[in-house]
């Protein structure tokens, strides 16, 4: 089956309008959009385009490797790829309970992570967007426009995930690309002085990501019905949750629903998550698209992320950020909790828990101790899930007995949400782009949607806005009627 | 007194019979070196240690850890000169093999990386070979990564003269063919008498004979290249 959208029945005869690369979305990201002579969608397709091949590469390579090794899929959340894979081989080493000291370190690394991603994925990527509006000036509309007209934001941004960073710093080795998490437990604990160096900040941090779940509030309660609309649609979810029900980003049962929000499975083990989901394919894309198997490939896409996280948990462990959430939950009869742009709020409300979080572990005296390991009985596969900033992350391993992988599957956050980005970015399509002239402004309103998703698709680089766009739209008989491209300089020129 | 040569300058002293090197370790003065380690007697296959012996005609080069120090020798060592060779020298040794620094467990003690940290090597500059060459799992304490093999063969002489059990072998011809055999009738690890706690099995300068399961246990910080270059650590014991 195809979604509305998903495929023209004459393609032949549309023009073809490609967003590529998309920019302040990492990676290689490609929107084609198929237009007609009255400039109305006929197919839209987001499309990721780039193939990483780490399942296939680390077959051969012993399984302690694989942490250090996988991470370097990413460098804006790789430590949600070092944890799950070390998850994973945990259960290789037949380890079930970690110390409590490399839990707890673990945790720490992961609320770092949290932190500086969501603060970097909130203020430098999408921020220049909700402040100045979608359609507004592209030279100014980037981080350094956002450090020009709102330095006091721009700047708590930016000390934010600088403060998340030294998390990791302390905890993993180093900021990016760490090594401090290994099958069976953690390399390290904090020793008193960087203990008492995170703390000096900690509740600062608290304080500032309460401000940013404020500042989202405030931007939703001046556009309500544009934030409300803006690439809307119903969707089922999934996220982990802890035994109790209450949000883990750490460890806990798969908990879904269904688009009307009727429970599908909950408190489900990991370990046989291909008992309830399967991934599918479709011609048009290297990126697969992952379904319930309750449901099947048509009905069963789902989405991840801090949306469904919010949603569907039946608490937060920390007051702050859950008192965050009820409002959140409340407002305007729950209207924001089913919006694209709802993601950012749940976002923050995110940032919050985590910040809240990394004072309490910094309060705990585990975080200094020493019993950094712990053994079991070796086992032949592994499975770890994990909850990384933009939703669900599985890592799947089987090692054979001379400790080499020989297996290996990961269903990363990006694409769990496959069907729900190209979703969005269809109904973004149909609201703003049908029967109107194609300006950089409403194409950037498709880039607004992926973003509210999930800037990672990127490197840090992209930030500033010298990731170059091309545009091209193409005739019915394949000739280029025009070209246009964003130079370096943020600036878009028409190509002669 | 005893006798001395200058180093770059510096007054060495050293005993009749000894190297260049050996008198330089002595002295803690650094000379690059790869293959050569002060428990065997010289290799001088590397030629990283390669040293220039000023005389009337200008001067020539030589490998000072086979080069016997002499009364009144004038030694150029840590010149513009001769690091750029080395570094070239260096640059073909990361693209002969597969060295992924990223992933390696070896990382921070591994003598290659520091080596190339301690001569600022920035890119490997030549073309990558990326040889084919096999991982050996089967012992189950012991793994042999050979993509990050550069052919110093400190593992067959300790094998051969230390653990006397000869597991190892240097074979075959040529860039791509020339590599460490394993002495037993299957080629494998695990068919041959070797044990982790062998002298072999603790000397590999990079990582090739890794012991099994201790990959990355020691953190960022505390790994014996991160606490100073290697060239500060002359005096300290080598593995």
């Amino acid at each position: 089956m195809s979604f509305e959208l998903e495929t023209a029945s004459h393609p032949e005869t549309l023009r073809r309008v490609a967003i590529e690369p998309v920019s302040r979305v990492e990676g290689h990201g490609k929107v084609t959009i198929l237009l007609d002579d009255d400039n109305k969608v006929h197919q839209v397709r987001l499309h990721i385009v780039e193939f990483r091949g780490f399942e296939k590469f680390i077959q051969g390579r012993p399984y302690w490797e694989v942490p250090v090794m996988v991470q370097r899929l990413c460098g804006i959340c790789p430590v949600s790829h070092h944890l799950a894979a070390s998850k994973a081989l945990d259960m290789v080493m037949g380890v079930k309970q970690l110390t409590p000291t490399a839990e707890k370190m673990r945790r720490l690394m992961h609320y770092g992570q949290m932190l500086q991603s969501h603060a970097l994925h909130f203020f430098h990527l999408s921020s220049p967007d909700l402040l100045f509006g979608f359609g507004s000036d592209v030279a100014a509309r980037n981080i350094v426009g956002v450090v020009a007209a709102h330095p006091e934001v721009a700047k708590k941004g930016v000390l934010l995930r600088k403060y998340g960073q030294e998390v990791i710093r302390m905890t993993a080795g180093k900021r990016v690309h760490g090594t401090g998490s290994i099958p069976g437990g953690v390399n390290k604990s904090l020793s008193a002085e960087e203990r008492a160096l995170l703390l000096k900040d900690a509740y600062q941090m608290v304080a500032w990501s309460r401000e940013a779940v404020g500042i989202i509030r405030g931007l939703f309660e001046q556009n309500l019905a544009q934030y409300n609309a803006f690439g809307r649609f119903r969707s089922a979810g999934m996220c982990l949750v802890r035994a109790d029900g209450a949000m883990d980003l750490y460890h806990g049962g798969l908990r879904a629903r269904d688009i009307d929000g009727k429970t599908l499975f909950d408190h489900f083990d990991y370990s046989r998550y291909w008992d309830v989901i399967s991934e599918g394919v479709k011609p048009w894309s290297y990126m697969k698209f992952p379904f319930f198997n309750s449901l099947g490939p048509d009905e069963g896409s789902y989405r991840v992320g801090p949306l469904s996280r919010v949603t569907m948990c039946d608490s937060i462990p920390t007051p702050l950020a859950d008192k965050e959430r009820e409002d959140f939950l409340a407002y305007e009869g729950g209207s924001a909790a089913g919006a694209t742009l709802g993601y950012h709020w749940a976002r923050m409300i995110e940032m919050l828990h985590a910040a809240e979080s990394i004072k309490d572990l910094l309060h705990d005296d585990d975080i200094v101790g020493s019993e950094l390991m712990a053994t079991g009985e070796r086992q032949e596969r592994g499975v770890g899930v994990i909850e990384a900033p933009r939703g669900t992350l599985i890592h799947h391993y089987r090692v054979d007995e001379n400790d080499q992988v020989i297996r290996a599957n990961l269903i990363v956050s990006t694409t769990h949400n496959n069907q729900a980005m190209n979703t969005a970015v269809r109904e973004v399509a149909k609201q703003y782009l049908d029967g109107r002239e194609i300006t950089e402004g409403l194409l950037n309103h498709i880039e607004v949607a992926i973003r509210a998703f999930d800037p990672c698709l990127s490197c840090a680089t992209h930030a500033l806005g010298q990731m170059p766009l091309e545009v091209a739209i193409v005739g019915a008989d394949g000739t280029v009627i025009d070209e246009v491209t964003r130079g370096s300089d943020g600036l878009t020129r028409h190509l002669p | 007194m005893s006798a001395t040569f200058q180093l770059d300058g510096e007054d060495i002293p050293f005993t009749p019979g000894q190297t260049i090197m050996q008198a330089a370790k002595a002295a803690g003065v650094y000379i690059p070196h790869l293959c050569w380690h002060p428990d065997f007697p010289a290799h001088g296959s590397c030629k990283l240690c390669t040293v220039k012996l000023i005389d009337a005609h200008g001067g020539r080069f030589g490998s000072s850890c086979t080069m016997e120090a002499q009364a009144g020798m004038s030694i150029e060592n840590r010149t513009a000169e001769l690091d750029d060779k080395r570094r070239t020298l260096l640059q073909m040794f990361f693209v002969e093999g597969n060295h992924f620094c990223p992933s390696c467990e070896k990382s921070g003690n591994c003598v290659l990386q520091a080596t190339a940290y301690e001569l600022k090597m920035m890119s490997p500059h030549f073309d990558m070979f990326y040889p084919d060459r096999p991982v050996d799992a089967s012992h189950p304490d012991v793994l042999l990564d050979f993509n990050r093999c550069i052919m110093c063969s400190l593992c067959v002489t300790a094998s051969r003269d230390v653990d006397r059990k000869n597991v190892f072998a240097m074979g075959g011809r040529g860039i791509l063919g020339r590599k460490i055999h394993i002495n037993s009738e299957s080629g494998r690890l695990a068919d041959t008498d070797f044990a982790v706690t062998d002298r072999a099995a603790n000397i590999c300068p990079v990582g090739v004979i890794l012991t099994k399961r201790k990959g990355f246990a020691v953190p960022i910080g505390e790994r014996r290249y991160d606490k100073a270059p290697i060239s500060e650590q002359v005096k300290e014991p080598t593995a």
